[in-house]
């Protein structure tokens, strides 16, 4: 991937927020939902994922949320869409890294490394990885 | 003569405290307080000099820390107007809430009657009633806001009955500022027989309260927004109510005697509320906030507060993409959007610019169909606030650029 300039990483955030394309309810019951709730954000979200065998076969999201837990999410859901469980995990474990400004794998992460200034707002922290925790809770025990 | 400046000079958190690299501007003062150097020595004072119990003064620090305690009962009486006895010590406004409903609203509701409170109500004053509720069969109903989103008199003759055993509202809101007229509500509550409890936590800090003329029968406020420490706070009650009720809370220090007969007999109000060994170094620190505070003047920090409010939204008012909530409120809280930026976001933006302001619903969550989104961002003064802090918060707002420039700065 190449390197992104502050410009064109606001521009991703910004697109992933107005036009969330993950954002919506899941088309069959075989998805596995976890609700997440943030205390001190107004960010209050379902996330879904489909599971087959092994590989995520679908994500998505919905419910109300701030511009970085929307943006965030919905790359998410991108990135984890045809992986295999412990590409999954793996792509949240780089991203939580990331975050956490610890050494991290910037290839797996694609456009989540748009997110790499959080730590700059900690209080925003909680907002970029609320849909990354629900999707690690449901792959925990896969 | 109000001189801000030399007030400032009290406060160790505004001497030259930096957030993000910038001054600090703290405008979240509906949440909670600065305290000034007086109310930190009152607290380190009990812990360097003057550590003891209290309730059985059988040695001198003790005694004198009974003392203290007693003293302090009278400085609150005497800034609310209320007597001695009527002052009961919680951890703070949630604590006193909660007391109500369980030794009053527990004690004295049954199945049927009617509790009213706000749909403006923030958690603490909301949420107690809730358990009543759910406790006792009582059914809670809301008071309608009026257009300006003021608890109105007329709004409450529409919804109160014969049922109504309990009105509970906060006389001035957290989100919205507005002042409720609870004399008016406590003359309504009178007629019908029901008892009228007066949430203070955003009042007591900002305005006159006269809990005889105001003929309310239970208010509550919290020491730390009103200059004082955490952590403290008091329930203040008519003497014959709150001899009617009884303590579910306790423990040590509030009871004549016990027996094997498992049974008990509470003390005479205020102390049958009290188990436990208090927050000591607590009462001292509000004793002092409060008479920090009236040193200033009431009347005084009222009006400070109201100026500030003022220049504030005649400045924001002037930009079409701002969006306030409560223009008509003017008592120190202003409540706002700026159109396509979440309230959160914004808020992030102003951390990084070193303004302190607060996101999202508030802690009054039923309020959100009346303002029509689903969060806000809120600003709050204080008595130690100048019109230099609105400048810079005004200036962050409106030309503060992109929200997300906190992220890439």
């Amino acid at each position: 991937m190449p390197t992104l300039t502050s410009d064109m990483m606001r521009q991703i955030i910004m697109d992933h927020y107005s036009n969330p394309y993950n954002k919506h309810q899941p088309n069959t019951d075989q998805f596995i939902k976890v609700h997440m709730h943030s205390d001190n954000c107004i960010d209050d979200l379902d996330i879904f994922l489909l599971i087959e065998g092994n590989i995520v076969k679908d994500a998505c999201f919905d419910g109300v949320a701030c511009t970085i837990s929307t943006s965030s999410t919905d790359i998410m859901c991108d990135l984890l869409k045809g992986k295999t469980i412990d590409e999954a995990k793996n792509i949240i474990k780089q991203y939580d890294n990331m975050i956490h400004e610890l050494p991290f794998d910037e290839e797996v992460l694609d456009e989540a490394i748009v997110f790499i200034n959080t730590s700059k707002q900690a209080a925003r922290i909680r907002c970029a990885t609320i849909g990354w925790n629900a999707a690690d809770k449901i792959l925990k025990d896969k | 003569m109000y001189d801000v400046y030399k007030i400032r000079k009290q406060f160790p958190m505004l001497n030259n405290k930096k957030m993000q690299g910038h001054d600090l501007v703290y405008l979240d003062n509906a949440s909670t307080t600065f305290k000034p150097q007086c109310v930190i020595d009152a607290t380190v004072k009990y812990y360097s000099d003057e550590t003891a119990n209290h309730h059985r003064g059988d040695y001198d620090l003790l005694y004198n820390m009974d003392k203290k305690v007693r003293e302090t009962r009278e400085t609150v009486a005497k800034f609310f107007n209320c007597d001695t006895n009527e002052v009961v010590f919680t951890s703070g406004d949630t604590m006193a809430l909660n007391l109500i409903a369980l030794s009053y609203g527990f004690q004295f509701l049954k199945k049927g009657d009617e509790i009213l409170v706000s749909e403006a109500e923030h958690a603490s004053d909301a949420l107690p009633w809730f358990e009543v509720s759910h406790l006792t069969g009582a059914v809670i109903k809301f008071i309608p806001l009026d257009e300006d989103g003021v608890l109105t008199v007329d709004n409450l003759k529409k919804v109160i009955t014969n049922k109504t055993k309990i009105i509970s509202v906060a006389q001035v809101s957290n989100v919205l500022g507005n002042v409720c007229d609870v004399k008016a509500f406590a003359k309504v509550a009178h007629e019908y027989g029901a008892v009228m409890v007066v949430d203070g936590a955003q009042s007591a800090p900002h305005m006159k309260i006269d809990f005889k003329d105001l003929d309310i029968d239970f208010l509550t406020i919290s020491g730390h927004k009103m200059c004082g420490p955490t952590g403290i706070g008091c329930l203040i009650g008519k003497y014959d109510l709150l001899q009617q009720m009884w303590p579910y809370f306790v423990g040590g220090g509030m009871n004549v005697t016990f027996n094997k007969n498992i049974e008990m007999i509470p003390f005479e109000a205020p102390e049958k509320f009290e188990a436990g060994t208090q927050n000591l170094a607590g009462i001292l620190g509000l004793k002092a906030a409060i008479e920090f505070l009236d040193s200033i003047g009431m009347d005084e920090i009222h009006q400070h507060d109201r100026e500030l409010c003022e220049y504030a939204l005649s400045k924001l008012e002037k930009c079409d993409d701002i969006i306030i909530y409560n223009k008509n409120a003017k008592n120190g809280v202003i409540t706002f959007n700026k159109k396509g930026v979440f309230a959160q976001d914004e808020a992030t933006l102003l951390n990084s610019k070193g303004i302190a302001v607060r996101s999202g619903q508030h802690c009054a969550k039923m309020l959100n169909d009346f303002l029509g989104c689903a969060a806000t961002v809120r600003m709050s003064t204080y008595l130690y606030t100048t019109k230099e802090d609105i400048d810079a918060f005004v200036d962050a707002v409106i030309n503060g650029g992109d929200f997300l420039d906190a992220y890439f700065n």
